[in-house]
């Protein structure tokens, strides 16, 4: 069992900033992740819309704000959080697959993760042609046509990506507009290797033995039922929060979003949520980062709070 | 250190007992998170299961016979015949957990 002043769960840009906060506040802070730090910024090729950088690469970017949390003394801690629960004392229990520690304020930032399209064929031929991550998996499609599924702001960047490296992409979209940013809608528009299918959803993949070889879709204004041809489905259709393994703190919409004020305290003092697994409106880089700031602050002042409390007890 | 294979020794390399062998590259970024996973459960798993890798970029020939499309895949083999394919990141847990089926 380890002792910190405070645990961040989740290293990505909201845990990171918050982390480099209440180190630099002087407190022992452990960033604990189940994987590499940088979060969703691994899975994203070029950031065009963080402050300081005209263009960088995700994993870039993550590594530069890693490296700020090491000078201020951060701990990265490898460990996927099972569960966290508060004892009598009001210290923070947080179980690991591995270990357990335990913290006097716990900031939670452990973002969200891609929703699945639930139509028949996506399990069979996931890793056969169905992926979740262009950067991962585009190369695979060199000299193909593939289909991006969704319309907001990760579809049709990732869908930028993979007309550079495939030979199409057809992007299918249940509305009759895009969600994402003007910009990349209008360099969408412009690539002549990006074709658009509106007004129409997928409702199962298609294949043979060992790849994915079409799509049936549904179009949601004629009513019809069609089937398209293509190699490789990349399905962005919206997230849902990383917030299961918080479920008895009861800090969660009916979404599973987690509730907080504007200072990121959720209902139980000394556990904040920033980033992406917090309810709000405009889930970015950006703001994981504003959030991981506010709460990096407010848990070195709960700290000092309880520390007060605990010496005019003594 | 996990050892590296390539398309020349891949199969006499996994002919033998339990083997994993994770299929990755250097742009993929979740196979950068499968890295260290893999080197962990390789210390603890001791000689068990024989734990290897493969960049599909310097290799082509295995991951084509394996129709992988999608990076990390994780091929579990036993006794030199494939039991077990895994798409995706997967956790020390989830990893451990599936090899002792094959392993007891
Ligand atoms: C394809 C794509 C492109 C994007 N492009 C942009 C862009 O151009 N500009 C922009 O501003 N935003 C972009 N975004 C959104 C941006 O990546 C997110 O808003 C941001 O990363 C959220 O940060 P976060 O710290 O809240 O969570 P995340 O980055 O999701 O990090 C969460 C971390 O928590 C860890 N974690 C989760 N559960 C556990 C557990 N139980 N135990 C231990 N660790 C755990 C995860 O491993 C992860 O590292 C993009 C997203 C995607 C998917």
């Amino acid at each position: 069992m380890r002792k910190y002043d405070v645990v961040v769960i989740g290293a990505g840009p909201g845990g990171m900033t918050a982390a480099l906060y209440a180190a630099r506040a002087n407190l022992n802070v452990a960033m604990l992740d189940r994987g590499i730090y940088g979060g969703q910024m691994n899975n994203t090729d070029d950031i065009e819309n963080y402050p300081g950088f005209t263009t960088i690469k995700g994993p870039e970017l993550g590594e530069k704000m890693y490296q700020g949390t090491v000078k201020a003394g951060v701990n990265f801690v490898y460990g996927d959080v099972q569960n966290v629960t508060v004892d009598d004392q009001q210290m923070k229990h947080i179980q690991t697959d591995s270990d357990e520690l335990v913290a006097s304020a716990v900031i939670i930032a452990t973002g969200s993760n891609n929703r699945k399209l639930g139509v028949p064929g996506e399990e069979k031929f996931s890793g056969k042609g169905v992926s979740y991550c262009a950067v991962c998996d585009g190369s695979f499609f060199k000299g193909k046509n593939v289909t991006v599924v969704g319309g907001g702001d990760s579809a049709i960047s990732e869908g930028l990506y993979l007309a550079n490296v495939t030979d199409g992409v057809n992007v299918i979209h249940r509305r009759d507009q895009l969600r994402a940013q003007k910009v990349l809608q209008n360099r969408a528009f412009d690539n002549d290797k990006i074709d658009f299918t509106w007004n129409t959803s997928v409702t199962e993949i298609l294949g043979d033995e060992n790849h994915v070889t079409g799509v049936k879709i549904h179009n949601n204004q004629v009513g019809d039922d069609t089937t398209l041809d293509t190699d490789g489905v990349f399905v962005y259709v919206g997230n849902f929060p990383n917030s299961q393994i918080f479920n008895n703190l009861n800090i969660t919409d009916q979404a599973g979003w987690i509730i907080t004020n504007d200072q990121m305290e959720t209902t139980i003092p000394g556990i904040y949520a920033i980033g992406d697994v917090r309810q709000k409106q405009l889930r970015q880089i950006t703001t994981a980062v504003g959030d991981g700031g506010i709460a990096g602050q407010n848990a070195f002042e709960y700290f000092e709070a309880i520390k007060h409390r605990q010496t005019v007890k003594d | 250190m996990v050892k590296n294979l390539t398309d020349k020794d891949f199969v006499k390399e996994t002919s033998t007992g339990v083997t994993l062998t994770d299929f990755w590259a250097t742009w993929c970024p979740p196979c950068r998170m499968q890295g260290p996973i893999i080197e962990q459960l390789d210390k603890e798993i001791g000689d068990k299961v024989k734990i290897t890798k493969m960049d599909v970029d310097a290799n082509q020939k295995t991951p084509m016979t394996f129709g992988i499309m999608s990076i990390p895949t994780l091929i579990i083999k036993k006794d030199g015949q494939v039991v077990d394919k895994l798409v995706g990141l997967h956790s020390k847990d989830q990893l451990k957990t599936v090899l002792a089926q094959y392993t007891n």
